[in-house]
């Protein structure tokens, strides 16, 4: 039992420090580093060794020499087995491996005799693994596009694999990119217009859902709840189907290429989930404070616009995001409605630019980090906020 | 006074409700029915707009005589299939001049020339001359009399408003358009996406749900393919995955891993063989599918999330005073509490992936066998430029969608009653 639980714990482990110093060579390789070759098999083989001698080891000697004195030997072995590297590749696999041996701490041959150890190291290390895993995965395609954006189609044809910056060039020369899509391919009027509906758009739509989610919070009137029911099912009717007919109504409305247009088609769009949104959030506040209201001699407009607005501003505050995240990301209508240069937004730009061969890349990879960052600040800054605006934001149980 | 209260509140809560359900209706409900309406019609993207009689204007000289002027109109109808009624021409010229031997359906009155050109049917031409002559005998400025546009009305019926109906469309959906293939690409699309992205999500979600170290940076993190632009993510990725140059097969070529690039986004597919079996993978489609599970993955992460912090932990510790093994608590606890959510999920994401267009567009435009329906409304409508045609594959889709709704709430109206 403690061999089978042994074994398991060295495969396991010795596995995980081969991913993550895969993915270590792998970025390493990004920076210009020429490698050809994983070495998987014999980081595996020495991961082994290294797991085997922790446990072996045990608590005899102090945790943290124990990890240093391990962590460097392993280097040293890793250095020997490997390809020619600079040292501070080496440096990076050392701190790795002091990551790794530190989260051994809590094996020993003692701990390999509990229940189910097997079955928990799995877990354990199918948990670091997972998060190593997905944070490789979702942050890797944002940072080629962040790094893209600084060099230039030529090098990157020349070598794919190096993403280095050259940090001896001025600052110009490295933001060259961004200089050009501002200058040659306006993208500051882009932002303009993208800024321009997005904050238009939460400011209708707000306009709009606010009174609507009043009345079907509080209110008794007839076809209430078919209204409150059908919210749901417009919400979940696709944008592709509502094309064709709004291109040819506002083909002949001349409202095609207007940033108005774009504006209303946006606002009814989101409007159906931010009544959803509000009207919940309405419900929880207590009834109490608005008979205050009425004895005090308001009408429905004070009642609102004095009492509700101001005890439901995090979720006024959550729409509003959410709505301006859907808004400054939207596409299809934009690409449907605008096709003078005049009017396109950033989204539509991006695709516009991308429409010919010709641009190099790195300005597109511009472009996308201009339209990405914002979002990416906002939700990293009200990630509270929006949070709570996603899960309201589709049905809840 | 309680009536009168009643009709109060109602009176307030129409005029509350009234204006976003006017807008919604008119911006989403209405198109939807149009749909029906142009899905019946021989329409083009050409035909929308509304026939107008158009006229250009040349000015030419005749002989050595420079008192005298040809003025030709090319006349016509804007329209290839409607008829304009009632065409009204006017055109002013400077004093002086008048036309000799007008013809016989226009006067000349006050310095303009007024014809009464009657119905014009569709593609009518006319070349419509004109001479004139200085009474004065003396040279006509040419650029002058080209200066002025001739104003032209007419009455026209609007072509989408017209009662001509036809069932070609849907004749075409069904039998020229590859529906079969197109319907089996768009359920391998949605239903490989959908549960894709449950299973990433759910894996996401438990881990994040563990007492680790930074686990809210972790989950914002997590959602960064979901509230990012669409246009951005796809085009990094297809950069990624760019067989010349891309990142991805450089990397892989540069590992020996692979010996050439592939082009994951541009090949129809891809033969492998596990255990001496071969078969054939849609390589462009499953590319589109992992891209579809990277970005949407997020959203059921997030859900489970929420819903595994509310598993009251009780359940836990008892489980471990039972002496339950970390599987056997993941599948007799974890698992039914989440599977409400789960079926709520699956819906959404269901029909949310069966109309997704962008990421696919984006990608690789729906080449390559990744042609979905969504995808197959924009090339029928405007690459291909035949409305009524797109219109009878919304209409498919809309159809479509109502049925599984219909199946889901039965199902889900069929389990509520039996608990």
């Amino acid at each position: 039992m403690k061999i089978k639980s042994l074994i398991i714990f060295l495969v396991i482990s010795s596995f995980f420090l081969t991913c993550i110093l895969s993915i270590w060579k792998i970025m390493s390789t990004l920076q210009g580093l020429s490698f050809t070759n994983l070495n998987t098999t014999s980081v595996f083989l020495i991961g082994i060794l290294l797991s085997l001698v922790f446990v072996l080891i045990g608590k005899r000697i102090n945790h943290l020499i124990k990890i240093f004195s391990l962590s460097f030997l392993f280097s040293i072995l890793y250095f020997y087995l490997n390809e020619a590297s600079p040292y501070w590749y080496i440096f990076g696999v050392f701190l790795i491996t002091l990551f790794f041996t530190n989260k051994l701490k809590k094996y020993s041959m003692q701990s390999l005799k509990e229940d189910f150890i097997s079955e928990k190291i799995i877990f354990d290390f199918i948990t670091l693994f997972g998060i190593v895993f997905f944070a490789f995965v979702i942050l890797f395609p944002f940072y080629i596009m962040l790094v893209t954006s600084f060099k230039t189609q030529i090098a990157l044809l020349v070598n794919p694999l190096d993403f280095s910056l050259d940090f001896t060039k001025s600052l110009t020369e490295l933001f060259k990119s961004y200089f050009v899509i501002f200058k040659t391919y306006n993208f500051g009027r882009y932002i303009l217009i993208s800024s321009a509906v997005s904050i238009g758009t939460v400011i209708v739509t707000l306009l709009f859902a606010i009174p609507a989610a009043y009345a079907v919070a509080r209110l008794n009137f007839f076809g209430k709840n078919f209204l409150s029911t059908s919210i749901l099912i417009i919400y979940m009717f696709p944008a592709i189907v509502l094309v064709i007919p709004l291109y040819t109504l506002f083909s002949q409305l001349g409202l095609r290429n207007s940033i108005f247009g774009l504006l209303i088609v946006y606002t009814a769009t989101t409007l159906p989930v931010a009544i959803y949104m509000l009207q919940g959030y309405f419900k929880s506040i207590p009834k109490e404070i608005e008979d205050a209201g009425i004895m005090d001699g308001q009408n429905w407009f004070g009642i609102i616009l004095k009492i509700i607005i101001p005890l439901s501003l995090p979720a006024i505050a959550s729409v509003a995001l959410y709505v301006f995240m859907i808004a400054w990301n939207e596409f299809l209508f934009s690409l449907m409605f605008l096709d003078s240069p005049k009017s396109f937004t950033l989204s539509r730009a991006i695709q516009y630019l991308s429409g010919d061969a010709e641009t190099p890349r790195q300005y597109l990879m511009a472009g996308s980090v201009i339209v990405t960052l914002p979002v990416l600040f906002i939700f990293i800054y009200f990630e509270k906020y929006l949070v709570s605006g996603l899960t309201a934001g589709s049905v809840k149980e | 006074m309680s009536v009168s209260l009643s009709k109060l509140e109602k009176r307030t809560a129409y005029t509350l409700v009234l204006p976003a359900v006017l807008l919604v209706f008119a911006i989403v409900l209405f198109p939807i029915f149009a749909n029906v309406w142009i899905s019946f019609k021989d329409i083009e993207l050409k035909d929308i707009r509304i026939p107008e009689p158009r006229a250009k204007k040349i000015v030419k000289s005749i002989s050595e005589n420079e008192s005298e002027l040809k003025v030709i109109y090319k006349l016509r109808n804007s329209s290839l299939i409607q008829e304009i009624r009632n065409v009204q021409f006017q055109d002013k010229f400077p004093k002086n001049i008048s036309p000799i031997d007008l013809d016989q359906r226009c006067n000349f009155k006050s310095k303009k020339i007024i014809c009464d050109f009657g119905n014009w049917e569709a593609k009518y031409r006319e070349n419509f001359e004109v001479i004139i002559k200085n009474t004065n005998d003396e040279k006509i400025d040419k650029k002058i009399i080209k200066s002025r546009k001739p104003i032209l009305s007419g009455t026209a019926n609007n072509p989408l408003l017209t009662t001509n109906f036809t069932l070609k469309n849907f004749k075409k959906v069904f039998y020229e358009n590859n529906f079969v293939e197109l319907l089996l690409t768009t359920f391998y699309f949605t239903f490989f996406g959908t549960v894709g992205a449950i299973i990433f999500g759910i894996l996401a979600a438990q881990l994040v749900n563990q007492n680790i170290q930074g686990r809210t940076y972790m989950r914002g993190i997590l959602l960064f393919p979901y509230v990012g632009p669409v246009v951005a993510l796809a085009y990094t990725w297809t950069l990624l995955l760019d067989p010349n140059s891309g990142t991805l097969n450089a990397l892989l070529v540069n590992f020996n891993i692979i010996e050439k690039p592939i082009n994951l986004l541009g090949q129809k597919y891809i033969t492998m063989s596990i255990l001496g079996f071969e078969f054939k993978l849609r390589l462009a489609l499953t590319t589109v599918i992992f891209f579809e599970i990277w970005r949407y993955f997020p959203l059921a992460f997030l859900f489970i999330l929420a819903r595994l912090q509310a598993i009251p932990q009780s359940l836990y510790e008892a489980a471990d005073v039972d002496g339950a093994s970390p599987i056997q608590k993941f599948i007799h606890i974890t698992l039914p509490q989440i599977t409400a959510i789960i079926s709520i999920l699956f819906m959404i994401r269901f029909i949310w992936n069966f109309n997704k267009f962008e990421d696919i567009f984006l990608l690789t435009g729906g080449a390559s066998g990744t042609r979905t329906l969504p995808i197959n409304v924009y090339q029928q409508g405007f690459a291909v430029s035949d409305i009524g045609m797109g219109s009878a594959v919304s209409i498919v889709i809309v159809m479509l969608l109502l049925s599984f709704m219909i199946i889901y709430f039965r199902l889900i109206g069929k389990k509520a009653n039996e608990d």
